[in-house]
C-alpha cells in the first residue's frame, strides 16, 4: 500500500513568520499534534509539534507567566531539517521511519512541494484493518512449519467449508526460524468444525488457549 | 384482568432450519415448552400463537433490497453470487426453502410478545423463538436472517415514545442491535459477552459507546474467556443496575442467549445454570422498578440444546410468571420423552451440581480483569452523578 493512499491531503500549515501563539490556536482548533512550516513555494522548511510549542510556552506552575514568549516566530522553535516521504513510498517505510527516528508524523512531498501528511494514527488505522477486526468474524491462530505450501493447504481447508477469510497475517513464532503463527479471521460464528479439521490435518491450533494450562 | 405473563409458541418455529447438522436448532424451543408443560409451570391459557411479521414490519429495520433477496432465496431463485452481498448462502446462513417465511414467523413471534405487553393485557411476555441479534440492516450473519429484537424495538418506538433498554446476555456481542441503534438516544443497549479477541463477531469493546445523539447509550462488557458465575454475575448486576438507574427505561427487552454455559460448544465461558437463574431475576426486578413491569424476554444463542437451553429458558419463564425459579428434580416424564433422542445424558435436576467442570486456573486474574472493565464501563456514569 502506498503513502498516497493513506495520506491526508488537506494539510494545515504555517509560515516561518507566524507567531507561536497562532500555532497554539491551530493545534487546539484542529485537534492535531503537528504542523509543517512552509515557504511561499510550498517547500517544507520545518515542522512544529505540540511538544515544541509546550517547551516554548511558559510553565503553568509559574505565578507570573511571560506570555510575550508566544509572540516569537515559529521559525525560532521549529524542528529542521524535516524528514519527508514521497507519495509512492510504501506505508511500511513510514512505519520504519517512525520506529527509527521516534517520531509520529511525516509530511509528504512531491517535487519538493508539500502535498500531504501521514501520522501514526493513520498507520494504526491501517493496522487495525489488516487484522480484519472491523468485519464480523472469528479468530483462529495456527502454529505451522515455515515451509512451502502450508498457507495454501490451510486456506484450502477453510474454503472447502465454504467459509470466507476476512484477513490473514503471519508472524514469527517467538524467536524460531522454523515456525510461524498464521492468524486468520474467518467469517463464521462456528469455527469449531473447522478447528477440528485443521487438527485432523496435523495443524496445531493455538486457540482455545486455556490460561495457565497451555504453554 | 391483566395477566402476568404470556408465552409465545408455535411448532412453526422449527421451520427456521438451515441444515440438519447446523448448530442453530429451534428444537430448543420445543424442548423448553415441553419441559414447562410437563413441570406444570405453563398452561395452555398462557400460550399465545405468534403472528407472521409483514414486510412493512420487517422493513422497519431491514433494507427492501435485502428482504427481496431473502424472498428470492426462499423460492430458490437467488443466484449464489447474488446472495453473498447479503450474507446469504454462507456456511453460517445457508439458503433454504421458505427461509423468508420461517424468519418472518420468528419476527412475528417477537411482535406478538411486544403487542401482549404494549396492549396492557400482560405485564411480561417471552418469545424464545426470537433474539436473533446478529442480523444487520442488509446482511444476514451469525445464524440470523431478520433481526427480530431490533424490529421489535423500532416497532415499540413507532407506537409509543418509550425509552427502550435492551439487555443482551448472549455469549456473543449483540452487534446487530447495537449498530442499528448506535445513534439513537432513546434506545440503550447493554451487551455482556465473551471478548471478541477470538470469538465471533469480534466487536463489543468497552469503548463502543454510541455516536452523535446516541453517544453514551451503548454499553459493552467484553468479559474474558473462562469467566465463571460469580464474576459474570458481578458484572451483570452492577452494570444493569447502574445503567437502568442512569437511563430510566420505560420498557425492557432482554435477549436471553444461553451460550455462556460451560457445556456450550461454541464459546469459552464457564458459567453454570446459576447465571440463568439470576439473569431473569434482576431483569424482572428492574422492569418492576422502572417500567411498571413491562418486560419482553427473547431467546438467542444456545448450542447445547439438550442439557442447557431448556432449563435456562424455563427459568426465564418461571421468573416472568412467578418471580421464582424452579428447583429440585426435573420432570421424569420429560426425561423419559427425550433421553432416547438426546446424544448426551440429560441432567436430572434443575440446578447444576458443583464441580461441573475442571477448576479454572487464573480465576482471580480473570475476575480482576472483568472488574477493571466494569469500572471503565461505568466511569462516565459515576462521574456524571458526582458533578450533576
Amino acid at each position: 500500500m502506498l503513502v498516497e493512499e493513506i495520506m491526508t491531503s488537506e494539510v494545515i500549515t504555517l509560515n516561518a513568520t507566524h507567531k507561536i501563539e497562532e500555532a497554539v490556536e491551530l493545534l487546539n482548533k484542529h485537534r492535531i499534534r503537528h504542523i509543517p512550516v512552509v515557504n511561499d513555494d510550498s517547500h517544507v522548511i520545518g515542522i512544529l509539534s505540540d511538544r515544541d510549542v509546550r517547551d516554548a510556552a511558559p510553565s503553568i506552575l509559574e505565578e507570573e507567566q511571560n506570555l510575550d514568549i508566544l509572540q516569537n516566530d515559529v521559525s525560532t522553535i521549529m524542528t529542521t531539517p524535516v524528514i519527508t516521504v514521497h507519495p509512492l513510498d510504501f506505508i511500511e517505510d513510514i512505519a520504519s521511519i517512525f520506529y527509527e527516528h521516534e517520531i509520529a508524523c511525516v509530511p509528504v512531498t512531491q517535487n519538493n512541494e508539500l502535498i500531504g501528511i501521514v501520522t501514526e494514527k493513520d498507520l494504526l488505522y491501517r493496522l487495525i484493518q489488516l487484522t480484519g477486526i472491523h468485519e464480523q468474524s472469528s479468530q483462529i491462530e495456527i502454529k505451522v512449519q515455515h515451509k512451502v505450501g502450508v498457507l495454501p493447504d490451510v486456506t484450502r481447508i477453510i474454503s472447502e467449508r465454504n467459509t470466507n477469510i476476512s484477513s490473514v497475517f503471519i508472524y514469527p513464532y517467538q524467536d524460531s526460524f522454523k515456525e510461524k503463527i498464521i492468524v486468520l479471521r474467518v467469517q463464521t460464528m462456528n469455527p469449531m468444525p473447522l478447528i477440528d479439521e485443521l487438527k485432523q490435518h496435523g495443524y496445531e491450533v493455538i486457540w482455545p488457549n486455556i490460561p495457565g494450562l497451555s504453554k | 384482568m391483566m395477566s402476568r405473563a404470556a408465552f409465545v409458541y408455535s411448532d412453526n418455529f422449527k421451520n427456521y432450519k438451515f441444515r440438519d447438522d447446523h448448530p442453530f436448532n429451534q428444537k430448543r424451543v420445543e424442548l423448553t415448552y415441553d419441559l414447562l408443560m410437563k413441570s406444570d409451570a405453563l398452561n395452555n391459557k398462557q400460550v399465545l400463537s405468534p403472528r407472521i411479521a409483514s414486510e412493512d414490519e420487517i422493513g422497519l429495520v431491514h433494507d427492501r433490497k435485502y428482504i427481496e433477496a431473502v424472498q428470492l432465496a426462499s423460492r430458490d431463485q437467488l443466484k449464489e453470487e447474488e446472495g453473498l452481498e447479503f450474507g446469504i448462502g454462507t456456511e453460517d446462513t445457508p439458503m433454504f426453502s421458505q427461509m423468508h417465511e420461517a424468519a418472518a414467523q420468528l419476527v412475528g413471534g417477537t411482535l406478538t410478545a411486544v403487542d401482549a405487553v404494549l396492549s396492557g393485557d400482560y405485564i411480561h411476555a417471552v418469545n424464545f423463538g426470537g433474539g436473533l441479534h446478529h442480523g444487520f440492516k442488509r446482511k444476514a450473519s451469525g445464524f440470523c436472517i431478520y433481526n427480530d429484537a431490533a424490529i421489535a424495538i423500532q416497532y415499540i418506538r413507532s407506537k409509543y415514545d418509550y425509552r427502550v433498554l435492551y439487555v443482551d446476555t448472549d455469549a456473543h456481542h449483540g452487534d446487530g442491535v447495537q449498530w442499528i441503534f448506535y445513534d439513537d438516544p432513546n434506545v440503550c443497549t447493554l451487551s455482556i459477552h465473551e471478548t471478541g479477541r477470538y470469538l465471533f463477531p469480534g466487536t463489543g469493546n468497552v469503548n463502543e459507546r454510541g455516536q452523535n445523539e446516541g453517544y453514551g447509550t451503548s454499553f459493552n462488557v467484553p468479559i474474558d474467556a473462562f469467566t465463571e458465575d460469580e464474576s459474570f454475575l458481578e458484572v451483570y448486576r452492577t452494570s444493569l443496575r447502574a445503567i437502568a438507574n442512569h437511563f430510566k427505561p420505560d420498557i425492557i427487552v432482554t435477549q436471553n442467549g444461553a451460550d455462556a454455559h460451560a457445556f456450550d460448544p461454541l464459546t469459552h465461558l464457564c458459567c453454570t445454570m446459576k447465571v440463568y437463574e439470576e439473569i431473569p431475576k434482576l431483569a424482572h426486578e428492574i422492569a418492576h422498578e422502572f417500567c411498571d413491569g413491562k418486560w419482553v424476554a427473547l431467546g438467542g444463542g444456545g448450542y447445547d440444546i439438550w442439557r442447557v437451553v431448556p432449563r435456562a429458558w424455563a427459568q426465564v419463564w418461571e421468573v416472568a410468571n412467578n418471580g421464582n425459579i424452579l428447583t429440585g428434580n426435573l420432570s421424569k416424564d420429560w426425561l423419559n420423552t427425550w433421553q432416547q433422542e438426546s446424544p448426551v445424558n440429560l441432567p436430572s435436576t434443575w440446578q447444576d451440581p458443583d464441580n461441573l467442570y475442571k477448576p479454572i486456573p487464573r480465576k482471580e486474574e480473570i475476575t480482576e480483569k472483568n472488574r477493571l472493565l466494569l469500572h471503565k464501563l461505568l466511569t462516565p456514569i459515576i462521574n456524571e452523578q458526582k458533578y450533576s
